[in-house]
């Protein structure tokens, strides 16, 4: 239980604000973010605010879910390329799978990711609904 | 002096219709329609709580702010009767998710339907004392309805969100007055999953006694009537109680109508009157008076008057409409489908 939520802690600025990382050498944003550029080992990074629209890049409908989430299937697991160009791997949430395309414009929404059981600890981030305003 | 500097709301879009609770639970649903005058009302999907629809509806907030940075808000109140968890804040989760940690007061507040109105009041109460620059209230629901109880037809889900400040101002906020008693009219006991009520007793001697008790009390001592208001905004447990005491204070249907939200989304608790204000300053323009009477059960009613500035027509297109998030890309569930979303199904989890 207590590794679950102070995992949860370390993660929060990516997945409570977004916050990515974007490395001065090569001007790439990474998401979570990295320490080191994997492309040129550079180890300079400033801290972005990721947009919070997007579009589908791709994405797979998952029908047989982790129990946590079993609950919720089927639902879709997309990669999203936002509008600065970084992508990310979010749940789709308020959308029928037979309804989710490439291409298809998404904006991100704070949700409930997970839940530790019954009693445990809940955890939030973000995931990609329809866009449509 | 303290008023509005930056409002927000969030819905979800999930619907469902009073003929769908009808059925399963063998009640008339015409009857029920025409007695809450209430069509469907909004249901929050599972990974929806109140924390989530706080912070969607403070980011819509901050949008409309014209900047403010969070890390200037000193206070982060959420008013509502379903936080996520007994113990543990709701406020510090919005606070880390809008970037406001952590030189800030958070407060979560209880007191039934008026929980959202009490953050906006002691909001306002650290503008007027300079305390701080922002202090920003949160009134946010998911609320809870027994099974097959009248309360299941209109128990609904929704947040509104207002960064209270004193310069920049889209709303000063000219008076209030709050009006309590102890009145036993609607409870949830501790490990309680579903609120009771006492049934006609909410009626005459709770929210029509204590609305009217708080609003002509706030008429009287600023010497003001109700046709001096643009708008007014009374809380809706249902569609026909703020239709009613507004015209038994002298306020027209014209005047409710923007913020009259119940029929289409039900009673969102906490966020009910605040949710209207934020659809009611959609519609504003500046010099309008608004009237705001919030009422919880136990119980209270906390009054606003509020005047809206120059500023509302710069701010009013930088977030969502409440109408819509109301109106428009709507889902209808059925019942087995809201069951399962509001945990109403016993299963081995």
């Amino acid at each position: 239980m207590a590794m679950f939520s102070s995992r949860s802690w370390r993660e929060y600025p990516q997945r409570y604000r977004l916050e990515a990382s974007k490395f001065k050498k090569s001007g790439k944003t990474y998401y979570p973010p990295r320490t080191i550029d994997p492309s040129n080992g550079d180890t300079e990074w400033e801290t972005v605010r990721l947009p919070e629209e997007g579009k589908v890049i791709t994405y797979t409908v998952i029908r047989v879910a982790p129990n946590m989430w079993g609950d919720k299937s089927p639902y879709g697991l997309a990669i999203v390329e936002l509008t600065d160009g970084t992508r990310v791997t979010v749940q789709m949430t308020d959308v029928d799978v037979e309804q989710i395309k490439i291409g298809m414009e998404v904006r991100l929404e704070f949700r409930r990711i997970q839940t530790e059981g019954e009693a445990g600890v809940l955890s939030y981030a973000h995931k990609a609904v329809p866009k449509w305003y | 002096m303290a008023g509005i500097v930056g409002y927000g709301a969030h819905l979800p879009r999930q619907r469902i219709k009073v003929e769908e609770i009808a059925k399963v639970w063998g009640a008339d649903a015409p009857s029920y329609k025409k007695g809450l005058m209430l069509r469907e009302k909004s249901v929050p999907p599972p990974d929806m709580d109140t924390i989530t629809l706080a912070v969607e509806a403070a980011r819509n907030a901050l949008r409309r702010s014209g900047g403010v940075d969070p890390a200037e808000i000193g206070a982060i109140y959420i008013g509502s009767e379903s936080h996520p968890y007994a113990v543990k804040p709701s406020g510090t989760t919005v606070a880390e998710a809008i970037g406001a940690t952590p030189h800030l007061h958070c407060a979560d507040f209880e007191f039934a339907c008026k929980a959202g109105s009490e953050a906006m009041f002691v909001a306002l109460s650290h503008i007027d004392a300079k305390a701080m620059k922002y202090a920003l209230a949160i009134a946010a629901d998911t609320s809870q309805g027994a099974p097959s109880d009248a309360l299941e037809f209109s128990a609904a889900a929704g947040a509104g969100a207002f960064i209270m400040g004193s310069e920049n101002l889209i709303a000063e906020c000219l008076h209030t007055h709050s009006y309590m008693t102890d009145m036993p009219d609607f409870w949830r006991r501790e490990h309680e999953f579903y609120p009771q009520h006492a049934g006609r007793f909410t009626g005459e001697e709770a929210y029509f006694a204590t609305t009217m008790g708080s609003s002509q009390a706030l008429l009287e001592k600023t010497g003001m009537k109700p046709s001096d208001f643009k708008y007014a905004i009374f809380h809706q447990p249902n569609g026909k109680f703020p239709q009613r005491v507004s015209r038994m204070l002298g306020f027209t249907q014209e005047q409710i109508d923007p913020g009259w939200l119940a029929p289409r989304l039900g009673n969102t608790y906490s966020g009910a009157s605040p949710i209207g204000l934020t659809a009611t300053l959609d519609v504003s323009d500046p010099g309008d008076l608004i009237f705001m009477c919030s009422y919880g059960s136990g119980a209270g009613s906390d009054s606003f008057i509020w005047k809206v500035t120059d500023r509302i027509n710069e701010v009013r297109d930088m977030a969502v409409k409440t109408h819509k998030l109301l109106d428009e890309n709507l889902t209808y569930v059925d019942y087995g489908t809201y069951a399962k979303y509001r945990r109403k199904i016993k299963k081995n989890y």
